[in-house]
Order: structure tokens, then C-alpha cells, then sequence
């Protein structure tokens, strides 16, 4: 919302300055936006310097100025004139700009093969002088310091531009805000002064509303002014036109739009010889069409509200006229529309069509039901004034008499809301300001909502309109009540957080990227689920929500490989989606991992990261957020884009269903899909919601100390199995022979080759033995020990390597 | 007596001088050996008289002491020789590099997430969590948008049906809804996550991060609202001389509404915050809107208080000075490095928010 402030003054007595004018509206609640001059064409003429000037390579009179022009690059300028030398101070005339002298408008151009961005102008040009021998030549001790200044004083007045929200249709007109700042005390609230005007002639355009179901119009007043001569707009209205960031068309155009911009009652005019008998107001029937003002033909849909005649719509209500019934430069007779058209309705009309005007953005949000004939009177007046003519009488044609709302607000829901107190009388006047009409019962106020607050419904509206008034400064600030209803973080939040900070702490750089990814990157990793589309995605390549974080992932891991780093971890912790009702989301951890370990390291030999790596990462990961390594079990079946033969997943038990991670290379198909060039790719994730909460708590697993001080003892085995068979089940085998004596087994050795048969490897490993009863003896020892492979060589069919 | 004195001092003397251990294990052989001087001088003990027998065993077994001190000093300091002068030959270059280490790093959204629920876990908040995607119910008609209302304009939504029934949420307003509809009051909640709105460019991002707030109780008022922001974003920025400005605004979910102001400055290009004569938008509040309260089975007579909604990218913007919000987003090594956080700093009260 634009206006200048000898607009405001129209309203509103003060002598405030705009500085505290401009304190006061944001004390309200209208945010000032920006306080400049009303922009001039004149603004893009700047002053400059020219910092280099260089011979043009195909013309020999031209030159090329690198031209400082107060920004942070200068500017390229072909210059033909003799005195465009290096450090000149002169006049820039940016692309778009105008020249004073022939009105030419400038544009980006090739002068001989060289772009130039813009002029330097002559005297001449810029009508200061006869002079158009060379370009203006500044004197350096009036203008060095102004070098990327307006050349031209921008004369005109100053804009208030404010950003209102969409509860307050009444500040789209000035008097709603000089209404407000009257309120708060910044001043008094002119009276609207109309004059008489004769209204001796008869409307003759018969005007009804139907009554369809759903009519989205429930008032329609008109009037006729006969005898009109259109023309140019004063210079006072063309002034204001353009202080709304418009430009002036004629003078009814003009005024229609003055009188909204002033009292937020949008009107329409139409060439009243061009309506076809009579004015209907109806619902729109599919199919029907009409050209709009705005030079596009627009097809209709059922039920939206019509301004039409005889021959068939002549605008869309409320919204948008029709091109027909438009007044041109020769229009004689005008029938001037001032109606009321009910927000739903005209929201939803201009939704379906996308059509967004000032009217629209007025009537959607609630124009002032009651304002319909003082929008006629001042329309017509204006336009006799300006054109002559006769005004006619009004019709007003209503199906809704839009009585004014009434609430009792109990005057200590003031105090119970904001806090602090205001004196009944100072409420009283606070609201008689506002325009509510106020009659005090004891504890109670009756309050009468002035017709152009929508907004207003219910006592809490009324909290806000007296404290908004008064002042938030004026709300004391209570020291926080440190009382605690719930722990701070559940479990599950604080299993994320520990888990996100392990990650971390194992190399990885955290990183957050989009909950959508691209559809093709998608496919990849998405396995059964399913794609969940965007309806409006914000661009093509961000389509669907993503199904595994490493879609993100490995995007962007390409990036940073492409900028040249080689040895990668990177890892985020966030939502996946499996399907696209609310909470069909699952939290995972996806970490990935490129490149080599000990790259060019003085006293290590690098290698490829492996899947032993993530296997690592992730069981440490787990280990350390309280899960029992020992109860771990891993099975070789793992999502499609892993590696097949070398990734895995984990589960807690041997029993459960479902994993709550897997580990692995990534597959070679998809790393060449995304084109990804490193000497290894690998990567895991952690479902944070099958990490069921197991764990004994602290305090109890650490009061549960127990060990055994008999002496340890430790045996070598070496067994030779079949190539497939897993080195978690010969484990498995001896862990489960003696619980209580096995303590620990470490594989130290798989070995493959010579002496040992094709289809079989030797597995080694050490095992530790000890009681907590007794120190053991070489008989309990070798009993044991014969145990070991007597059970693995029956379960698992190897053989003890001699 | 003085022949025991001669073997003492010409040994000692003997010792004296640099000698390998095989001299001094000579040497230790020539005194205690099975026909060493000192073992044989022992042995004379038994035919001497009992009066002088007592005097010469102490002095006998002095003189040994004293040799055999001798001797074992002198062997340790062979041995401390050998072994430097060994250790000598094993000197390496300490200056070459240590073993590599690989240091990870929190994204600061993350970061910033865990300073704010420090902040907010110390005046007595819990932490809730909702989905990303919403119904249209939950981020917009049980806030008091109905779908005519100009408001849901200001919203760019994402959907993910035709019929704008299922969308990523824009706001994280939807958890009040969640949380009042599963609880009973009072309530005193924050919740941070991920928020969605179809707009990009250099202050827009199609995601962001907001962090919601909800207080309500019987007796909650303004004036605790005021309180809560003014001693978060204290703590928040961690200076004590901060401005801040309330200023009425508009919400649909809140009534009366505020938009929060706080002061700064430019010095050297860069924004500092706390009592400069300009102002800069952080943060939307204002009192739960009875409607509110009715959509989600709350007594509006009985209960009622306030709700924010913070932008959790701009805060860490401004706090740690970053420019531009798309780069949090694009998984650059080297801001990720720069920006990023050591995972052992976790935001806490006792130990303090930041280093």
C-alpha cells in the first residue's frame, strides 16, 4: 500500500514529522517497507567516473570506458566523444534510461563488436546546455565524492510504502490508515467533506441481482453521469496515480482508482452506451466467455459471480471488467459501478482463473459493505468536476443488508491477556477512535464493529486492537517460570542425538539436504516403496521426496569429487519417506565414504575403503549407543544398489525381522550411473526407528560389576571350512559350547591357496578361556579344548588344520 | 683389620675408573667369589679371638657394604650408558606427521537446534516432533486458516495430491495441533524441524528449519511471552545488552500477534547484534487463538498463552555470520568444513552454548 503523505495529510490533521509518523505505523502494526521518493525517470542518470578509456579495435574514433559508476564492477561504455579520458568525471545514463533531449530509450547494445552498457552523456543530451561537442565534463571538487549519486535532485515527494497484512482491507485505503494513527494519537481524523451534489436525472440502466445459489455479489449500486468528456487527468491526480506506482490513463480511469486507493471502496465504470438494456448480476454458466481488461480472453467456469447484459458478461465481478462495456477517450455516458462481492467467492473465481488485481485483492479481503453510495458520490463528483456531465440518482440493489456485528467483550480479558492495565475510559476512547460505537454495562463494554473491519469477531480482536494502540511496549517483560512439565528430549531424541554427534565423531562432515530429490537419482535406491510425486515441485530435478537419503548423498558427493577432493565421508540424519500420508516417514542415518585410506601416507600403505569399514563404523556406532555387540547378528542380504557379494545388514538379535542397518560398497552399475570416479565407494545407514529401546539403564548395567581374577588361558585353532561357510556361525559354534568358560573369540587369520583344497579356506582363531570358579587345570584345559573341535568339526563339517 | 682396609681401598680405586661390565663382574668375582678376598677374609673369622672377632666381623662387614654399593652403582651406571647410547641410534624425525586422524563435523542447522533446546530446556520446555508431511487440516484449518483466507497466500505450498489434502508442511505449527490433540494442558513444548515453501533465492530456500513454541497454561500472558523470547535470545546471541522491539502483526493462529524486532549494527560489513540503531525481523509470536484452542479440544476459558515460530537458519546466519541460507543446503566439503562444528561441542547449559 502507496501513498504520499500530503495523501495522509488529506485525512489526517498532524504535525508529527515523517520520522515519528513512520515510528507510529509500526507501532500499530503497519510496517513501513520503505519511506523514498516517488522513483523519477531521472534516477538512472548517475554520476561517474571514467577509470580507464581504451582505443576501440574496429573504430578509430570510438573509445572503451571502464566506467565507475559507485557499484562494486564498473561498467563497459563505448564513448565516442574526444574528452572521454581516463579519470574524467562525467554523466552515466544506465540501460532503460531515457534521454532528456530526444526521449530515446537506451538498451544494452553492440557498438562495432563491443558491448556497451549504457551512455555518457553530452550537455546537450541532457538538456543543460547547447554543448554536445563532448560529454559532460564535472568539476571534481563539487562531484568526486559523489560518484554513484543521482546526477538529477529527485524533486518529488516522499512514498510511504507499507506491507499490510491480510487481516486489515481497511488500511488498503489511506483513511483507514489515517484512522489508525488518529487512534494512537498521532493525530485527528478529518472529516470526509463531500459537497452536495445534483443528482437530477433518473439511473435508467435497470439493475437486479439474481438469486442464484451461491450469489456472490450482495450489493450492486450505480449510477449514471451523462454528458462526460473524457480527458487527460489534472496534474493533482496524475500525481497521486503515479505515487501508487501507476501510470495515469484518463481521467474516469484514473478516478476509480483514486477513490479506491483513498477509502479502499474499489468502483467500476463502464461506457453505459455500451450495456445492452439492462445490468444483470448472476452466477456464470460453463463455457461462457469474455475478453477482460487485461486483454485476455477468459472461459468460464459454473457459479462464478457475472456482471452481465443482454448479450452476455461484461466482467467478472468484483474482479476484472470486460474489454465491451470499457470507457475510451470518447465515452459520453458512464454507469459507475460501487458493489459488494463476497470474499469466498471472488477468492475463489480469481483462483480458478489466476487472476490477481487491486479490486480482487480489496474484495477478497473484505471491502466496507457500507461504503457503497459514499464511493458513488465521491466518484461522481470527481468526474463532473473533471468532465462534467449529469449524475443520476443511485440505485442500490441489495440482497443482503449486512448489519454491523455486535460482541460484549468483558473489559478484564484485557488485563488476563496482555497483562497490564488500561483505564476503562482510555479503552472507551481507544475504540470510539477505532469507529466501533461503545456502551459501558458496569464490567462490560457493547460494542457496535465499525463496517469495515471484517477482521474484528470476537473479544480477543478487541484485546488486540487496545494493546496494538496503546502500545506492546507498554507489555512488562516476566522473568521465564523455569517449571517443567516433561524431560527434555524422549528417548528417541536422544538416541538421534547421540547417535548423530557418534557419526560425527568417526570423520564424517554432517550435511542437510533436501527432503525431494530427483526422480532418476531416486530410482536408484528407491527399491519397493513407492515414489511420491510433487505436484508443484519448485524445479523439474527436485520432483519426488526422497526414499533414501542416498539419492542426496551420492549427488552430492559427485560435486565434491568433481571439485577435487578424493577422500570423502559424509553422512546426514534425517527423513526418508515411504509413502505420502503424514508420519509414513522413517528417520534414517545414511553416512557414505569415497576414496582411500592413508592416501600418500609417510609410514602407512593406503588402500580403497572397504565394506569392513562401514561394518566398523556402524557396529562401533551402535555399540556406543548401549547395544549389545554380542547379540548382533549379520546376514549377507542387503538392498539392491549395494555391492552384492560385499555389503550386509544388522540386526540386534538372530530373531529379529526386520534390520537396523546395512553396510556395504555401493554397487558398480549405480556408481557408474552417477558417474562417480574414486577408488571406492562405500556406505551404511541406521534406521533409528528399529532400534528398539532394549537398553537396561545406566545406573543398573553399572552397579552389575562382575568379574573373575583365575588365571586366563588362550588356544589357537585353525579350522579348514567350506569357502561360503560364515565366520559368524563357527563363532556362534564355539561361543555356545561352555557360556561360561569361553570368554572371547578372535579370528586372526582366513587363509585361501596352497595346501588347503579349492573349494575351502582355513579360518584361525584364538580363544580365551577362563573360570569364574577355579583356576583351571591342563586336564580341564585339553577336555576343553577337545571339545571345541570335536563340536565344530560335527556342526559345521570342518576339519582341524594339523 | 688394615689388610681389609688395603683390599678396600685398592678396589675402590679400581672402581674408579671406566670399566665395561666384564671388568666390573671381574672384579665382583675377585672380592666375593668362592675365593674371593673379602669371602676369605670371612672365613678367617671363626679363628679369631672372641673379643676381637666382634670388631673385625663389623668392620668385614662394613667394608663389604660399601664395595658392594660400589660395585652395583657402578653396574647401573654401565647399563644407564649402554642403553642411552643405544637409544641414541633409535632417534627418529618427531617432526614428520602423526598418524592420520579424521575430525567430522556437525552441520551448524544441527548445531543451532541443540543451542536453542539447551536454551529452552533450561526455562522448562520438552522437545516434540511431527512429520514432514501434513494434511491440510493440521497446517492450516485447525490454525484458523480456512482455505478462503487470503493468509494461506503468504504460503507457498507444496502438495502431493491434486486435491491440496496432503502437502510438506510450511510451518511447524502443525506440532501445536499434534500436541494439544494428544495431551491434556498445560503444555510447554518446543518443536524444531524441517519446514517447506516453494520459493528460492538468495534468502529463500524450498526447505528450511523452524523451531515452534507453545506455552499455555491457565495464566499465561503476554508478558511471559516477552519474557521468554527476551531471555532466549540473551542466551541465544550470549551478549547480555540486547535491543528487541515487539510490534503488532498478524497471524491466523495468534491474536494478538507480534513480530520481533532486535537491534544491530554493520561493522566492517558484517552485522552485529545487540544495540545498534537498526532493526531486523527474527522471529513471529503471539497469544494462541481461542479458535485454536477450540480445534484442538482446549478450553479457551480456562487455558490459554503464547506460541513463536523461529527461523532456525537465520538465526545460525546471524549468530556465526553466514551469508548466503542455499549454501547450509549444498553439501560443499569446504563450508561443511568451515561452518561445521567438532561433535565432542555439544551445546549444553553447564559447560556453556559455544566456545
Amino acid at each position: 500500500m502507496k501513498f504520499t503523505i500530503s495523501w495522509l495529510k488529506e485525512h489526517l490533521d498532524t504535525k508529527k514529522k515523517d520520522k515519528d509518523l513512520i515510528e507510529k505505523l509500526t507501532d500499530v502494526g503497519l510496517e513501513v517497507e520503505s519511506f523514498n521518493n516517488i522513483s523519477s525517470d531521472l534516477d538512472s542518470f548517475k554520476v561517474a567516473k571514467i577509470v580507464n578509456a581504451e582505443q576501440h579495435p574496429n573504430a578509430d574514433r570510438l573509445r572503451i570506458c571502464d566506467v565507475d559508476i559507485g557499484e562494486q564492477n564498473t561498467v563497459k561504455v563505448v564513448c565516442g566523444a574526444p574528452n572521454a579520458k581516463k579519470d574524467l568525471l562525467t554523466v552515466y545514463a544506465g540501460p532503460g534510461s531515457i534521454i532528456p533531449k530526444n526521449n530515446m530509450k537506451l538498451s544494452i547494445s553492440k557498438i562495432r563488436g563491443v558491448t556497451s552498457y549504457g551512455m555518457l552523456c553530452s550537455e546537450s543530451e541532457l538538456n543543460l546546455s547547447e554543448e554536445s561537442e563532448g560529454i559532460t565534463d564535472l568539476k571534481p571538487d563539487n562531484y568526486s565524492d559523489k560518484i554513484g549519486k543521482n546526477f538529477f535532485k529527485n524533486n518529488t515527494e516522499k512514498v510511504f510504502d507499507l506491507s499490510i497484512t491480510p487481516n486489515r482491507p481497511d488500511c488498503l485505503g489511506v483513511r483507514g490508515v489515517a484512522r489508525d494513527l488518529a487512534a494512537a494519537g498521532a493525530g485527528k481524523l478529518k472529516k470526509i467533506s463531500l459537497k452536495n451534489i445534483k443528482k437530477n436525472i433518473s439511473q435508467k440502466i435497470k439493475v437486479s441481482i439474481t438469486k442464484d445459489k451461491n450469489q456472490g455479489c450482495t450489493i450492486f449500486g450505480s449510477c449514471l453521469v451523462e454528458g462526460v468528456t473524457n480527458k487527460e487527468s489534472p496534474q493533482w491526480l496524475k500525481e497521486k496515480i503515479l505515487s501508487l506506482g501507476q501510470k495515469p490513463i484518463s481521467a474516469i480511469v484514473d478516478i476509480t482508482n483514486y477513490v479506491m486507493f483513498d477509502l479502499n471502496r474499489p468502483m467500476h465504470a463502464y461506457d453505459a452506451d455500451k450495456i445492452d438494456k439492462e445490468i444483470i448480476v448472476r452466477n456464470s454458466k460453463k463455457g461462457e466467455t469474455f475478453e477482460a481488461l487485461d486483454n485476455k480472453e477468459y472461459k468460464l467456469d459454473d457459479d462464478m459471480c457475472v456482471i452481465s447484459d443482454k448479450s452476455g458478461v461484461l466482467g467478472l465481478g468484483g474482479i476484472i471488467g470486460g474489454t465491451r462495456s470499457g470507457t475510451e477517450i470518447n465515452t459520453q455516458n458512464i454507469l459507475l459501478e460501487s458493489a459488494y462481492f463476497l470474499p469466498r467467492s471472488i477468492r475463489k473465481t480469481s483462483k480458478l482463473l489466476n487472476i490477481d488485481t487491486d479490486a480482487k485483492f480489496r474484495f477478497e479481503r473484505g471491502v466496507d459493505p457500507q461504503s457503497i453510495e459514499l464511493g458513488l458520490t465521491k466518484a461522481a463528483q470527481l468526474i463532473s468536476e473533471i468532465c462534467g456531465g449529469k449524475i443520476s440518482k443511485f440505485d442500490v440493489q441489495k440482497i443482503d443488508n449486512h448489519e454491523k456485528n455486535k460482541i460484549k467483550f468483558n473489559i478484564s480479558l484485557f488485563e488476563k491477556i496482555t497483562g497490564f492495565k488500561v483505564k476503562d475510559n482510555e479503552i472507551i476512547e481507544i475504540l470510539n477512535d477505532l469507529g466501533f460505537e461503545v456502551s459501558k454495562k458496569k464490567l462490560e463494554l457493547d460494542l457496535e464493529i465499525p463496517s469495515w473491519r471484517p477482521d474484528i469477531t470476537q473479544p480477543i480482536d478487541i484485546v488486540e486492537e487496545i494493546v496494538r494502540i496503546k502500545g506492546y511496549e507498554n507489555i512488562e517483560t516476566l522473568n521465564p517460570e523455569k517449571n517443567r512439565i516433561k524431560d527434555t528430549l524422549n528417548k528417541q531424541q536422544k538416541l538421534f542425538h547421540f547417535l548423530q554427534r557418534s557419526v560425527a565423531s568417526k570423520g564424517y562432515f554432517e550435511t542437510v539436504t533436501w527432503s525431494f530429490t530427483e526422480s532418476k537419482i531416486n530410482n536408484l535406491f528407491k527399491e519397493n516403496l513407492k515414489e511420491i510425486k510433487i505436484v508443484n515441485p519448485i524445479s523439474s530435478d527436485l520432483d519426488v521426496l526422497r526414499n533414501s537419503i542416498f539419492s542426496n548423498l551420492t549427488f552430492y558427493l559427485k560435486k565434491n569429487l568433481d571439485r577435487g577432493f578424493k577422500d570423502i565421508s559424509l553422512f546426514e540424519i534425517g527423513p526418508i519417506f515411504t509413502d505420502k500420508k503424514p508420519g509414513e516417514q522413517l528417520t534414517v542415518i545414511g553416512a557414505i565414504k569415497s576414496g582411500k585410506i592413508a592416501r600418500l601416507n609417510w609410514n602407512e600403505k593406503d588402500r580403497a575403503v572397504d565394506v569392513f569399514d562401514m561394518k566398523k563404523d556402524v557396529v562401533q556406532t551402535l555399540v556406543e549407543a548401549g547395544y549389545n555387540r554380542q547379540g548382533f547378528f549379520i546376514r549377507d542380504k542387503s538392498p539392491s544398489y549395494y555391492h552384492p557379494g560385499k555389503s550386509g545388514s544388522v540386526y540386534l538379535d538372530k530373531d529379529d525381522i526386520e534390520p537396523v542397518a546395512y553396510f556395504g560398497e555401493i554397487h558398480p552399475n549405480i556408481i557408474k550411473k552417477i558417474d562417480i570416479k574414486t577408488e571406492g565407494l562405500v556406505g551404511f545407514e541406521i534406521y533409528l526407528d528399529r532400534l528398539k529401546d532394549n537398553k537396561i539403564k545406566l545406573k543398573d548395567l553399572k552397579s552389575n560389576f562382575e568379574y573373575s581374577d583365575y588365571q586366563k588361558s588362550e588356544r589357537d585353532f585353525a579350522f579348514v571350512v567350506d569357502k561360503n561357510f560364515k565366520a559368524q556361525d563357527l563363532i556362534e559354534i564355539i561361543s555356545s559350547i561352555d557360556k561360561n568358560l569361553i570368554r572371547s573369540i578372535k579370528i586372526f587369520d582366513i587363509y585361501e591357496g596352497e595346501n588347503i583344497p579349492q573349494d575351502k579356506k582355513s579360518i584361525a582363531l584364538n580363544v580365551t578361556i577362563q573360570s569364574s570358579e577355579k583356576t583351571l587345570e591342563e586336564s580341564d584345559l585339553e577336555k576343553i579344548n577337545k571339545l571345541i573341535i570335536s563340536t565344530v568339526e560335527t556342526k559345521s563339517g570342518a576339519k582341524i588344520r594339523s | 683389620m688394615s689388610d681389609i682396609k688395603k683390599i678396600k681401598d685398592e678396589y675402590l680405586n679400581k672402581l674408579e675408573i671406566d670399566l665395561n661390565i666384564e671388568s666390573v663382574n671381574q672384579i665382583k668375582t675377585e672380592l666375593f667369589g668362592k675365593n674371593g678376598k673379602i669371602s676369605n677374609s670371612f672365613k678367617t673369622l671363626g679363628s679369631l679371638p672372641t673379643d676381637e672377632r666382634k670388631k673385625f666381623a663389623s668392620d668385614l662387614n662394613s667394608i663389604k657394604d660399601e664395595l658392594q654399593e660400589k660395585i652395583d652403582s657402578k653396574l647401573q651406571e654401565i647399563e644407564t650408558k649402554e642403553i642411552n647410547s643405544k637409544l641414541e641410534n633409535e632417534k627418529v624425525d618427531v617432526t614428520l606427521p602423526e598418524r592420520e586422524f579424521s575430525r567430522g563435523k556437525i552441520h551448524p542447522v544441527s548445531q543451532v537446534i541443540d543451542e536453542i533446546s539447551s536454551i529452552f530446556s533450561e526455562i522448562g520446555f520438552s522437545v516434540e516432533e511431527g512429520p514432514d508431511i501434513e494434511n491440510e487440516h493440521n497446517n492450516f484449518t485447525a490454525l484458523n486458516t480456512p482455505d478462503n483466507h487470503p493468509a494461506r497466500d503468504m504460503h507457498d505450498t507444496f502438495y502431493l495430491d491434486n486435491n491440496k489434502e496432503l502437502l510438506l508442511r510450511t510451518h511447524t505449527s502443525p506440532v501445536q495441533v499434534r500436541t494439544m490433540l494428544n495431551g491434556k494442558p498445560p503444555f510447554k513444548i518446543i518443536a524444531p524441524g524441517r519446514t517447506y515453501r516453494s520459493d528460492s533465492d538468495q534468502t529463500h530456500s524450498p526447505m528450511f528449519h523452524q523451531v515452534e513454541g507453545l506455552h499455555i497454561d491457565k495464566d499465561i500472558n503476554m508478558g511471559h511471552l516477552k519474557g521468554c523470547l527476551n531471555y532466549f535470545i540473551k542466551s541465544f546471541f550470549e551478549v547480555d545488552n540486547i535491543k528487541m522491539r515487539f510490534r503488532p502483526s498478524h497471524f491466523p493462529f495468534t491474536e494478538p500477534s507480534a513480530e520481533v524486532d532486535i537491534g544491530y549494527e554493520m561493522k566492517d560489513g558484517k552485522i552485529v547484534i545487540g544495540e545498534g540503531d537498526k532493526w531486523l525481523e527474527i522471529l513471529g509470536c503471539g497469544m494462541v487463538h481461542p479458535n485454536v484452542l477450540k480445534n484442538v479440544k482446549v478450553n479457551p476459558d480456562i487455558y490459554q498463552g503464547y506460541a513463536f515460530g523461529i527461523g532456525i537458519d537465520r538465526l545460525g546466519m546471524l549468530k556465526y555470520g553466514i551469508n548466503d541460507l542455499r549454501a547450509f543446503f549444498e553439501t560443499d566439503y569446504r563450508w561443511l568444513n568451515h561452518f561445521g562444528f567438532d561433535p565432542l561441542d555439544v551445546p549444553s547449559n553447564y559447560r556453556g552454548l559455544s566456545r
